[in-house]
């Protein structure tokens, strides 16, 4: 054997033994995949808890939770949660989930476990740098988490973090709260700047031989373009964090405007702007709601050619949609800031830019119904939760066109209607993009099954859930509803257009569907040690490489041998062909029946 | 037996011992790319070319990422100088000059070593001069920052003292990283290691240690001329 085939079937690091090694410090990429996962999962719960708090406090100012009393003596004083309590909760919730759910779990938990594997590596270009993000990740959650227990409690200035309420150390609520808010997040750009490097290296460097940009699952795309993404946005919002910190602590004024007056107090400061503020964080806000889909957009592409038994309907438009959705990213942010005051110019720009983006999103949709259409389809779970990525992508793509014109964003701005919005297109349906990939993979890495049954139930709750929740919210916004206010239930407009009913609506929705993940990680847990063995490799009948090795997969991965790929990720239904589908890894002699002639 | 490129862990000691020398630890480098350079196509990369090229292509990612963050700092200056008329450029200190003489000779010198990398010989001397002058550099900015605090020039006395001293810090954060890296350098070359090749390792840190040097340039002629 040559010196170089011989390299390639050298592993790169050997199987670790110490549980330390193993499980916490590994330099493994599906065991830091799986870390990742984990943490996404203890903070969306987090994150849940908070998002309740906040529902409750909505539809009931005044009522007191003898618990929260308990728990929280300052920010609900006998129970009763405060206006700035209220605030806290808001910021948290966004800021967890946004950032320690949305950007970790699709990208870190299952591009790091699944990546390298799609494209035949035995691991990523760095393991150790990966280590390293996954580890100041970590810390940046635990540092988030500081935020809740120094005095003053957690910063309320939202999950943007506004100035001059972001940047006043003698705003509302004194205190460390939005110091360690805003460490949290210079560590978690860190982080994402590391991993995006190693991602961006890995996909480049590391394919396997015959494995063509143009053959990589859509999944891989994803993650590359995501990486992409994070990798020139990450850095604009550790500027931005720096110069706030040095706003609050060192007495620069970046945002802070002169001749403020805060609590009866002259604020020393002048000059600064909040508006620069604005720029810089929605600069990075765009293409971190980006960050937050691709992934899910790549899983569910993948999961609906794999059970509608169809090629990805487009598989070169798809990659040209990414690539301009990632483009197209970094130059739309004016849109959230039509209200700032902007030249209408400007706005117009923003405007017909963020139409544009609309044209990538459309064929994305276009080309997922055309993988449907005339499929020989299978409803298992992921799948179904795939089909409800669409439904939610296109609910909250629609919304999202009112938004970008200018004129209507005036009344729009700041109302539930963005809340709604965002909820479905960002938060729902990025997770049911997790909930997809989750239920698809779980096989591969764990060895067993989910339960498809809980999984159905699981599906029905929150798919009808999530649209009784941010449905209503629509509405909400019209009458207009403003977001982000603790106490709305005595206003006279809001009240006659209904809106404290549909609220209480909303926040039963909330409650039930927040029971109903309870049912998800009980279906998580219960799977992992009493699921369905999965004693095939490729239970799915899939075509990509992770199908190819063992469920789940030996340390490193294909056990020395690189595999050789032959055709593009998604040949199903093959004319003429022994199976009804082709793995990458198949060559043409494994596929077709052998001719007559030879 | 195997040429591993970033060969196992310590642990498996036998086994590097014998591949150090085709790991480029003789110091010959390969051809700077192979042919092909993802696993697409090419029958037979050059495994070390491969790893070398790794190394670099990831700092070259890693600057792409380092340039959005003072591309954020330059564009938030800019629209800060504009904004009020609470902008007073920095008169900037002398030792700037002195700093910036250090960092273009450290250049040269790292260049250097990296040149050296072939023949094998002297490639540790120079870099371990380009680490001396990456720690006088960082010196040098010390006394520019005293210099202006003596002139009672802080941080927050006005936004264009605010910016120096932001920049200033920030490319001194950047250059201890670099100095880091020229320390695991010098280690590498002296002492063939595990993770990391002799030749990633210098070449990689000679194009940081450049861009260093660069960007450098670039935040003087901003502090300068940006008035
Ligand atoms: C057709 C595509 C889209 C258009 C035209 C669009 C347009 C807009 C506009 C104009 C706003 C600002 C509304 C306001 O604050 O007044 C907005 C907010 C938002 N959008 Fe979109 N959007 C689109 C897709 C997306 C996608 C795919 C995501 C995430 C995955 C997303 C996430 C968000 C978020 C998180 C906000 C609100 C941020 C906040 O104020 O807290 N949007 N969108
Ligand atoms: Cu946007």
């Amino acid at each position: 054997m040559t010196e170089v085939a011989e390299y390639v079937e050298v592993h790169r690091h050997p199987e670790p033994t110490s549980f330390i090694s193993k499980w916490i410090f590994s330099i493994d990429h599906k065991v830091i995949g799986i870390q990742y996962i984990l943490l996404a999962i203890v903070a969306v719960f987090i994150g849940m808890g908070l998002s309740l708090l906040v529902r409750l406090r909505l539809v009931w100012p005044e009522k007191s939770f003898a618990i929260l009393g308990d728990l929280f003596p300052i920010g609900a004083p006998d129970g009763v949660m405060t206006p700035e309590f209220y605030l806290a909760m808001l910021t948290m919730h966004g800021t967890v989930m946004v950032f320690m759910v949305l950007t970790t779990a699709p990208q870190g938990g299952f591009g790091n476990y699944f990546l390298p594997i799609q494209i035949g590596a035995a691991d990523m270009a760095f393991p150790r740098l990966n280590m390293l993000s996954f580890w100041t990740t970590f810390l940046s959650f635990c540092a988030l988490m500081v935020a809740f227990l120094v005095e003053g409690g957690a910063p309320i200035s939202g999950w943007t973090a506004y100035p001059p309420l972001s940047a006043l150390n003698a705003a509302a609520m004194e205190g460390t709260g939005q110091d360690w808010w805003i460490i949290s997040i210079a560590l978690f750009c860190i982080a994402s700047l590391l991993g995006a490097l190693n991602f961006i290296v890995t996909t480049l460097e590391l394919r396997a031989k015959g494995l063509t940009m143009m053959r990589l699952p859509l999944t891989v795309w994803t993650w590359f373009v995501t990486a992409i993404l994070g990798l020139l946005a990450f850095g604009v919002l550790l500027a931005a964090g720096i110069l706030l910190l040095l706003d609050r602590n060192l007495g620069t004024s970046f945002f802070i405007p002169g001749g403020l007056v805060v609590n009866d107090q002259l604020v020393n400061h002048s000059g600064g702007s909040p508006i620069l503020w604005q720029h810089l964080f929605w600069f990075f806000g765009h293409p971190e709601v980006y960050i937050a889909i691709l992934p899910g957009m790549g899983v569910t592409s993948h999961v609906l050619a794999t059970f509608a038994r169809k090629t990805v309907f487009g598989y070169k438009a798809m990659v040209y949609a990414i690539l301009a959705i990632g483009g197209l990213g970094f130059v739309v942010w004016g849109h959230h800031m039509f209200m700032s005051g902007m030249s209408p110019y400007s706005a117009f720009v923003f405007s017909v830019l963020t139409m544009c983006i609309g044209v990538p999103s459309a064929i994305k949709t276009f080309n997922w119904i055309g993988t449907l259409w005339g499929g020989k389809i299978r409803f298992t779970t992921p799948m179904l939760y795939a089909i409800g990525f669409v439904s939610l992508f296109v609910t909250g793509g629609l919304s999202g066109i009112f938004l970008g014109q200018p004129t209507v964003d005036l009344w729009f701005h700041d109302t539930y209607f963005v809340v709604a919005h965002f909820h479905l297109i960002m938060g729902v349906a990025a997770i049911f993009g997790m909930f997809s990939g989750l239920t698809f993979w779980f096989p591969k890495m764990f060895g067993r099954f989910m339960s498809e049954g809980l999984g159905r139930i699981h599906f029905w709750l929150t798919f009808i859930g999530v649209y009784a929740i941010f449905g209503p919210m629509h509405y909400l916004g019209m009458i207009p509803h403003p977001r982000r206010y603790a106490e709305t239930t005595g206003v006279d407009f809001l009240a006659a257009g209904g809106a404290n009913e549909i609220q209480y609506f909303i926040t039963i929705a909330a409650m039930i569907t927040i029971t109903a993940q309870f049912l998800f990680l009980f279906n998580f847990l219960w799977s992992l040690f009493k699921g369905k063995v999965c004693t095939e490799d490729n239970p799915w009948e899939a075509t990509t490489l992770e199908w190819a090795i063992p469920s789940p997969p030996p340390h490193d991965n294909f056990a020395g041998k690189i595999p050789t790929v032959y055709r593009g990720a998604y040949d199903f239904s093959l004319p003429n062909a022994k199976r009804d589908f082709a793995m990458q890894c198949n060559s043409d002699e494994m596929v077709f029946p052998r001719s007559s002639g030879d | 037996m195997a040429t591993t490129l970033t060969p196992p862990l310590a642990a498996d000691g036998v086994k590097h011992e014998e591949t150090q020398p085709s790991v480029g630890g003789g110091g010959f480098p390969p051809p700077a790319r192979p042919r092909d350079g993802g696993g697409d196509g090419s029958d037979r990369p050059d495994p070390v070319a491969q790893a070398v090229f790794r190394y670099k292509l990831g700092t070259w990612v890693g600057i792409a990422g380092i340039v959005m963050v003072f591309a954020a700092f330059t564009s938030a200056l800019v629209v800060r100088s504009g904004l009020s008329g609470d902008w007073v450029a920095v008169e900037l200190p002398r030792v700037l000059w002195l700093s910036t003489a250090l960092l273009l000779i450290s250049s040269l010198t790292i260049e250097k070593a990296k040149r050296l990398l072939r023949r094998g010989v002297g490639v540790r001397q120079w870099l371990t001069v380009t680490l001396g002058f990456g720690v006088l550099f960082i010196g040098s900015q010390w006394f520019g920052w005293r210099a202006l605090a003596e002139r009672g020039i802080y941080v927050s006395s006005n936004p264009g003292s605010s910016f120096f001293y932001l920049l200033t810090a920030a490319h001194a954060v950047h250059i201890l990283g670099g100095i880091l890296a020229l320390s695991y350098a010098v280690i590498r070359v002296w002492r063939p290691g595990v993770w990391v090749t002799r030749q990633a390792a210098v070449e990689a840190t000679a194009i940081y240690w450049h861009f260093m040097d660069a960007l450098w340039v670039y935040l003087l002629l901003l502090l300068m001329f940006w008035r």
